[in-house]
């Protein structure tokens, strides 16, 4: 029978129709995925165990993907072919590239080579399974995780929450929901990242303070977010967010890896494989001395060790860096260390015992470190996720977010008029007038932007629309109305309409950073064609469980009776099948030809099962009288 | 007769009530639905009705109403794990069939 799990009161639901909902951490390193299992939140990991999934993707000629850690090992193979950090192309422009920093190993094709014939603005990088976003390279990782959760779940999924950062933008959170789209997966929000933790640790909950301010501190692999929120009646604001997007626990290892060259008297070697060596070993010590005192380093013929005090010292200057982030952060928001009544620590590198306890240091208190700092957004986000989902019986706990930026339009002389101001708690809708500048003006083109800033250069553009079949009349007696709509998640919908004549035109926005359509239909239907090749697989796979269970039968049966109902040349014949089928299972690479040699192992044992069969009567009806069985 | 829990199905249990924080046992039932009878019903029980039966095993309550203890009477809980999925498992004397995919069972 099915497996069951335990629901809220009342909370029941019919066979067949779970409402299964997950959340995921759709990382720039690492993405998770986690469920709410009998009351209580878990993370999902994979038939090895695993929790963290790399967040690579590696395109194969033949049009097949690898995705999570299967394709970040063969990454310095295959560089052109393997993509990672995709989350810090997602919603940007081709313009945008220039500014992210560091350079990229890809190729990016041009745009009027979109593989979907369609032209936009949005960065694709040659691979050799064509041109791919970072949209698309997203979705494969969201498609690995969804099927893992449907796989652990034991059913198909109704929706899912998926974080993003604090700072995400219009276009950033637009793409995201695109690449969920293509994954085919319902998204029922998206949620802040540094509000997923503080989910987690049931801040939202804590009813004894009217307003809450919190801080999360995020130190990542590569990167370092500090957020200030302030909770008010569970509705969660974004105070001020900062960080470096070059800071992370690579930087730790760094560090180490440079005074262990130094101590080995390698620092002037240009061998890149003691250099890799080096890094490998310093983040072993840097891991090991989270948990002792003291730690042995080795390195080529060198042996020394390393104390945390050492090593405390050593890094001194990176987590200093990270507290004037948080200093700049609180000034932002207009606050003092001690009016923070919690700070939540997210990330891998918060496990670090100076990071903790500088961190405390800094804010007076110590900080929440019980939840698995890797894990601890996946599993607000999949708490969420479960309300979602109706699998609570009252709306406790639903979350209301507000919008990180303002949003406005330009106006005559490329400034910025302002519909929406930011931390406005969403969904939101806002209309405003405006009217024409000429005599018989019939158009008028919507330029929406995003930004805090005054002037248009200095703003984000998300989208830019005509209005036509303005009826011609003098300056100013126009009266077009622009209604802003943004939906629960962040996200916009513009319209213009004008009003004196009643004539309506009304225009749907969507970012100039996210995808067309048409794009996304011809990504579906590519995603169609290889449905055959998914299918084969699959079927490969119920063929290879169904081999498993043929032999096992088979060995059991054997053991049990083999040498009483078998003679010798029938052994050795049923033996012959069997390897036969051990060889087909090994390395076929179709259903067909395992099907095969499981029909053929079964045909070979025919006589045996039978002969089996025959005993088992026999034994049964033993000391009966036949009348017995005619009754 | 009884309704038992084995001690993996009871260790959960427990682990699932301490972690919601509240709750006075589990509350175990039929429905008539699904496309083989009937399906069972596990939830967390906040109150114990007049009515309601209640068994205590490895110091849970296990509380069923009369209507469903004719069809649960006898039944042990189990905890297992099927792959990736993991989840309770009943053994029910009273179920004679159930449909292809489990998740309800006719008496």
């Amino acid at each position: 029978m099915a497996l069951l799990q335990i629901s809220e009161p009342g909370m029941s639901t019919a066979p067949h129709e779970h409402r299964l909902a997950v959340g995921i951490d759709l990382g720039t390193t690492n993405s998770l995925v986690a469920s709410v299992r009998s009351g209580a939140a878990e993370i999902l990991c994979d038939p090895e165990g695993n929790a963290l999934l790399p967040s690579v993707v590696r395109y194969l000629e033949n049009g097949a993907t690898e995705v999570g850690k299967k394709a970040q090992d063969n990454q310095l193979e295959d560089l052109p072919n393997t993509i990672s950090s995709a989350k810090r192309l997602l919603g940007r422009g081709i313009k945008d590239l220039k500014t992210l920093g560091g350079s990229l190993p890809y190729e990016f094709a041009t745009a009027s080579s979109s593989s979907h014939g369609t032209e936009s603005n949005v960065p694709q990088i040659k691979t050799v399974a064509g041109n791919k976003t970072a949209i698309e390279v997203s979705a494969e990782i969201l498609k690995t995780l969804k099927q893992r959760a449907e796989e652990s779940l034991g059913g198909e999924l109704k929706g899912a929450v998926i974080t993003v950062p604090a700072y995400f933008d219009d276009a950033q959170r637009q793409a995201t929901k695109d690449a969920a789209r293509l994954a085919d997966l319902k998204v029922f929000r998206l949620l802040n990242e540094p509000t997923a933790a503080a989910v987690a640790y049931g801040l939202d909950q804590k009813e004894e303070l009217s307003e809450r301010i919190i801080a999360v501190y995020d130190l990542g692999g590569g990167t370092f977010d500090i957020s200030i929120l302030k909770l008010n009646k569970g509705v969660f604001e974004v105070m001020a967010t900062g960080g470096d997007s070059a800071l992370g626990g690579d930087d730790f290892d760094h560090a180490i890896a440079e005074w262990i060259l130094e101590e080995a008297l390698l620092e002037d070697t240009h061998n890149t494989k003691i250099h890799r060596k080096a890094m490998i070993e310093a983040r072993r010590v840097k891991e090991a001395l989270t948990d002792n005192n003291e730690v042995s380093v080795k390195l080529e013929d060198w042996q020394g060790s390393l104390s945390r005090n050492q090593f405390d010292e050593m890094v001194a200057p990176l987590v200093k860096k990270t507290l004037m982030a948080c200093r700049r952060a609180l000034r932002d928001s207009s606050l003092d260390k001690d009016q923070v009544h919690d700070v939540v620590m997210v990330g891998g590198s918060t496990r670090m015992p100076v990071v903790r306890e500088k961190v405390g240091e800094f804010f007076g208190q110590p900080p929440l470190v019980d939840i698995d700092p890797d894990k601890v957004v996946a599993i607000g986000a999949a708490l969420q996720a479960d309300v979602l989902a109706g699998n609570k019986p009252d709306a406790e706990m639903l979350l209301l977010d507000v919008i990180p930026l303002s949003l406005g339009l330009e106006t005559y002389g490329g400034l910025v008029e302002k519909v929406i101001a930011r931390n406005t708690t969403i969904p939101i809708t806002r209309a405003q007038e405006f009217t024409t500048f000429k005599d018989n003006q019939t158009a008028m083109t919507v330029h929406i932007l995003q930004g805090e800033r005054e002037t248009v250069e200095e703003n984000r553009s998300l989208a830019k629309f005509a209005l036509k079949g303005i009826p011609p009349m003098v300056a100013g007696a126009a009266r077009i109305k622009v209604t802003f709509q943004v939906d629960a998640d962040g996200l916009l919908n513009v319209h213009a309409e004008e009003e004196t004549t009643g004539a309506k035109a009304g225009v749907e926005v969507k970012p100039s950073y996210g995808l067309t359509d048409s794009e996304i239909e011809g990504m579906i239907r590519d995603s169609m064609d290889n449905a055959q090749a998914d299918m084969e697989a699959r079927k490969l796979r119920e063929q290879l469980v169904e081999a498993d269970r043929t032999l096992e039968a088979l060995d059991s049966a054997m053991a049990s009776d083999a040498d009483r109902m078998l003679n010798d040349e029938e052994k050795k014949t049923l033996l012959a099948a069997r390897s036969e089928l051990m060889e087909a299972k090994h390395t076929s690479k179709d259903a067909e030809s395992v099907k095969a040699a499981i029909k053929n192992m079964e045909k070979v044992a025919e006589f045996y099962v039978a002969r089996r069969m025959d005993d088992n009567v026999k034994k049964a009806m033993a000391g009966h009288n036949v009348d017995e069985f005619n009754k | 007769m009884a309704i038992t829990l084995t001690d993996v199905a009871a260790d959960r249990v427990n682990t699932f009530l301490a972690n919601r924080g509240k709750g006075v046992g589990l509350r175990l039932g039929i429905k008539t639905h699904g496309c083989s009878g009937m399906a069972y019903v596990m939830e967390f029980a906040d109150e114990i009705e007049e009515t309601d039966e209640v068994f205590e095993d490895h110091g849970i309550k296990i509380i069923v109403d009369p209507k469903s203890l004719v069809y649960l009477d006898g039944t042990e809980m189990d905890f297992t794990k099927e792959g990736l999925n993991e989840g309770f498992k009943f053994t029910n004397p009273n179920e004679s069939g159930a449909c292809g995919c489990g998740e309800s069972f006719t008496v």
